[in-house]
């Protein structure tokens, strides 16, 4: 009659140590985090005396995977940024003038001479003197356009060429225009990653969102505002021939110049060739030092390609000033003194030292392909977090002592098989948020609260059954049966409705909402778990012992 | 001796008017709607866009003073309430500073923020501004649609399920049912003027749910009568399954209001609205699983023999029994 396989017994009581195996860190959650810290600083930068001693306040042969807290827990600040991608479009465009120059200019003859005209962004205009040559001067500058690689797969060029007047216009097509858009997506994700990795903090959450949007959350800084000096500086690092110097910040460049302010001098303006010589992104390394003054300076070094570019520059102009450009400001405008062949160099300015070791962190980590524009910004202290820890943890004793209590009033010994049950319950939560590495955030506290009361209700049901079933039934243990069938399906049901709630929750839910959502459903599926497997074997193994003529229930 | 909250072998008679309980529902619904439309929800800035401060100091708060200090920036509507908690030690002073979306800006500004931060902590030295949020009105149009599109999806899936599960009038009575307790919910947010922010939106799911937890288990056991008892009334079969499962809907409601009366209490002030909403929630959909769900299920009337398949009999999926 009451009969569970023994094989079966030993997968419920496997289960239930795993899951109390792999909740048990959480219970020591200082030590640990101690030990997580120092093993990771170890694999980064080998062992110290000091390290391998907080790395063994934890034993290495037990789970050491923790709960993470979300941001309304720890503190921390949170962005939702926004990816300028058209920015890019126009840095693309402005590249190519270069390009389309040289192919047009040994066909002078026929297209007459190439003048850049001012375009609107997106475009990149070009007249030519003799409209009669269009024809020939569409066919070269078509021939610059490359096929793109999609994942649709559709054949297409990166260029729209087209003519207007005596004008060859050239736009993205629009299969580019998607492409580039993932590509700085991802760029932008990855230099946001390293920025914020090299400033070293813990456990950052950096997640796309959408097609433009980039999530940042990071546990454990001070404000929102200090992230995003961070992450906001696109650092965009140019080398630019300089034209002029002006007082005037209106003045008229010219045609393929540009005016930039000065970093820090107010009131000089630099007129300078608009296509860099060489950019940031060539680049391999970056390192605060100090001039030959003693103030603080920024180090770099070019790759092979780069450094090769700015020694024919460097030759070829000696005696003329060229700028350092950062993000659209002229940083410096130094004179060349003699050909620079190795590919190195210095920056210096009127830096601290924090802003000469923020630059090179920067220019280390590459720059942001495109503009970021912030579009919702959180910053939790500390103390409110500790402030929610505290009132939730208060909170979760004590509703879970009172349902204890209730329980045992209500049922008796089955009552206490039932906590018994909730007890597991919790822990197996516990023990599958820190082994999926899920995040533990206010609302989520909240769910397990709302389990602890929920989780009761499938055995409640059950108890119940077999007090009905107690009335009608031939002896307590085929009641025991019966109460456990027919309890099954409202059980299911039940269980399965409020999953479905909780997984579209988990689906269109943000942040502390999805936290939610996942402990919410971890909750029904624990609980369903504890609540057939558990308590049944509980009570099946009691009722083997004792043989009772009649139970209470 | 046990403790009983209900005793055994009740009988009331919860359909002896189920016409005037319909009713009641029905007018606490068209007020609950009415307080919506005419006094609307008090958004937070998840859905209305903005910035939050929320400050604390060992001074106590004087909302005037801040209103002086804040006002002269020229920022709009401003709102400045002082949090009272049991959980504040005695030197916790708490405030929550509200400051509009600024007019024609899609991004969150920092110098507002800046321009309040300095503006306050002249009048309060010692203030500490322990969190910050900005939410820019970009993102919180489309918060706010995301959320109604969750609370249809789950209704929509839920109403599927349950007529997969059982048949189409359970499901129309379930959904009846959690529509009932999804706008009494708003209703009374709207009546407190209760500060409706996305963590609502994640407690009026829960609602969804528990509503219709204790929805389908009496569903489950009106199924089961139906075919045990194929001469009754279906006004009797819906009395007598209520009756047999209200020792169960007690017990569960009172050890998730136990749990949620605890975290209401003790659980600090930033998440009491939310619990507020689930202990509402729990209430109304105790409820209305008896009387709107069951009395509609009465209503709409239901096909009694279960026992012979027949095309008509739900479909392949109602004899799932697990």
């Amino acid at each position: 009659m009451l009969q569970i396989d023994l094989w079966k017994r030993l997968l419920i009581w496997i289960t239930v140590a795993v899951g109390l195996v792999l909740a048990l860190p959480n219970l020591f959650y200082p030590r640990v985090e101690q030990h997580n810290d120092a093993v990771a600083a170890i694999e980064l930068s080998g062992e110290s005396p000091e390290l391998l001693d907080q790395a063994s306040g934890w034993p290495s042969f037990l789970p050491s995977g923790l709960v993470n807290l979300g941001l309304d827990l720890r503190g921390g600040a949170h962005l939702l940024a926004e990816v300028q991608v058209q920015d890019v479009y126009a840095s693309r465009l402005e590249a190519l003038w270069p390009e389309v120059r040289d192919v047009l200019r040994p066909e002078r003859d026929t297209v007459g001479t190439i003048r850049l005209q001012p375009s609107a962004t997106g475009e990149l205009r070009v007249r030519i003197s003799q409209p009669e040559g269009m024809e020939r001067a569409l066919e070269l500058v078509r021939g610059l356009a490359q096929p793109v690689v999609s994942l649709t797969g559709a054949m297409s060029n990166d260029l729209n060429v087209v003519a207007e007047g005596s004008d060859v216009v050239v736009t993205l097509s629009e299969a580019e225009q998607i492409a580039t858009d993932e590509r700085t997506m991802q760029q932008s994700l990855e230099i946001i990653r390293r920025r914020i990795d090299e400033v070293g903090t813990r456990e950052p959450t950096i997640q796309r969102q959408g097609t433009d949007r980039i999530l940042i959350q990071v546990p454990g800084i001070g404000s929102a505002a200090e992230l995003k000096e961070i992450i906001g500086t696109t650092a965009q690092l140019t080398f630019q021939p300089v034209v002029g110097r002006s007082d005037d910040a209106n003045a008229s460049p010219g045609v393929g110049n540009e005016v930039l302010p000065s970093l820090d001098e107010s009131g000089v303006f630099y007129i300078l060739e608009q296509a860099p010589v060489v950019t940031g992104e060539e680049l391999v390394d970056a390192q605060p030092s100090f001039d030959q003054n003693g103030r603080p300076a920024v180090n770099f070094r070019f790759n092979p390609t780069g450094a090769r570019k700015f020694g024919d520059y460097t030759a070829a102009n000696i005696g003329n000033p060229f700028a350092i450009v950062l993000d659209n400001e002229v940083i410096s405008a130094p004179v060349i003194q003699s050909h620079i062949p190795g590919g190195s160099g210095i920056i210096t300015g009127n830096f601290s030292v924090e802003e000469s070791t923020q630059l090179a962190v920067l220019l280390r980590a590459g720059a942001l392909p495109a503009g970021l524009e912030f579009l919702e910004e959180r910053t939790i202290g500390p103390e409110l977090g500790q402030d929610s820890i505290d009132a939730g943890r208060i909170a979760t004793l004590v509703a879970f002592a009172a349902v204890l209590v209730f329980m045992t009033l209500s049922y008796g010994l089955f009552g206490v098989f039932a906590n018994i049950a909730l007890i597991i319950n919790i822990a197996l939560i516990f023990g599958l948020l820190s082994a999926i590495g899920a995040t533990l955030t206010l609302p989520g506290i909240a769910g397990i609260v709302l389990t602890v009361g929920m989780a009761v209700d499938a055995n409640v049901l059950i108890f119940e059954r077999i007090r009905e079933e107690l009335k009608t039934a031939k002896g307590p243990a085929r009641a025991i049966e019966l109460g456990y069938e027919k309890a099954l399906s409202a059980i299911l049901d039940a269980n399965i409705t409020t999953f479905i709630t909780a997984v579209i929750l988990f689906v269109m839910g943000s942040g502390p909402v999805r936290g939610f959502a996942i402990t919410l459903g971890l909750g029904i599926l624990t609980s369903v778990f504890t609540a057939i497997y558990v308590t049944r074997l509980l009570i099946v193994m009691w009722f083997e012992r004792r043989r009772p003529k009649t139970i209470e229930v | 001796m046990r403790l009983r909250l209900v005793k055994q072998n009740t009988n009331f008679d919860f359909f002896g008017k189920w016409k005037l309980w319909l009713g009641i529902s029905a007018v606490l619904v068209v007020l609950a709607f009415g307080s919506f439309l005419l006094q609307g929800l008090n958004y937070g800035i998840d859905f209305r866009g903005g910035t939050t401060i929320r400050t604390e100091s060992t001074q106590p708060v004087d909302v005037g003073e801040y209103r002086d200090a804040i006002g002269a920036l020229g920022l709009g509507d401003i709102t400045i309430s002082e949090v009272f908690d049991p959980t504040f030690g005695p030197d916790q002073n708490v405030a929550m500073v509200r400051i509009q979306a600024q007019d024609g800006e899609e991004a969150v500004s920092v110098a507002v923020i800046e321009q309040v931060e300095a503006a306050l902590a002249e009048v309060v030295p010692d203030i500490k501004f322990v969190s910050v949020e900005s939410v820019g009105p970009k993102v919180s149009g489309e918060l706010i649609q995301t959320a109604a599109i969750a609370v249809l999806l789950a209704i929509g899936a839920v109403l599927i399920y349950i007529w997969l599960r059982f048949e189409w009038q359970f499901a129309l009575g379930a959904v009846a049912a959690l529509v009932h307790d999804v706008i009494l919910t708003i209703g009374i947010f709207s009546e407190l003027q209760i500060k409706f922010d996305l963590a609502i939106i994640a407690a009026l799911l829960t609602i969804v749910g528990y509503s219709l937890n204790d929805t389908v288990v009496v569903f489950d056991r009106v199924r089961e009568n139906l075919v045990k008892y194929k001469k009754k009334d279906l006004k009797e079969v819906l009395n007598l399954s209520i009756n047999e499962t209200l020792s169960r809907t007690f017990m569960t409601s009172a050890t998730t209001l136990l749990a949620l009366i605890a975290l209401f209490v003790l659980g600090g002030d930033v998440i009491r609205g939310f619990v507020f909403a689930m202990i509402w929630g729990v209430i109304v959909g105790t409820y209305s699983s008896i009387f709107v769900a069951s009395a509609i299920l009465l209503w709409l009337g239901v096909k009694r023999d279960w026992t012979k398949p027949t095309d008509t009999t739900g479909n392949q999926f109602a004899n799932v029994d697990a």
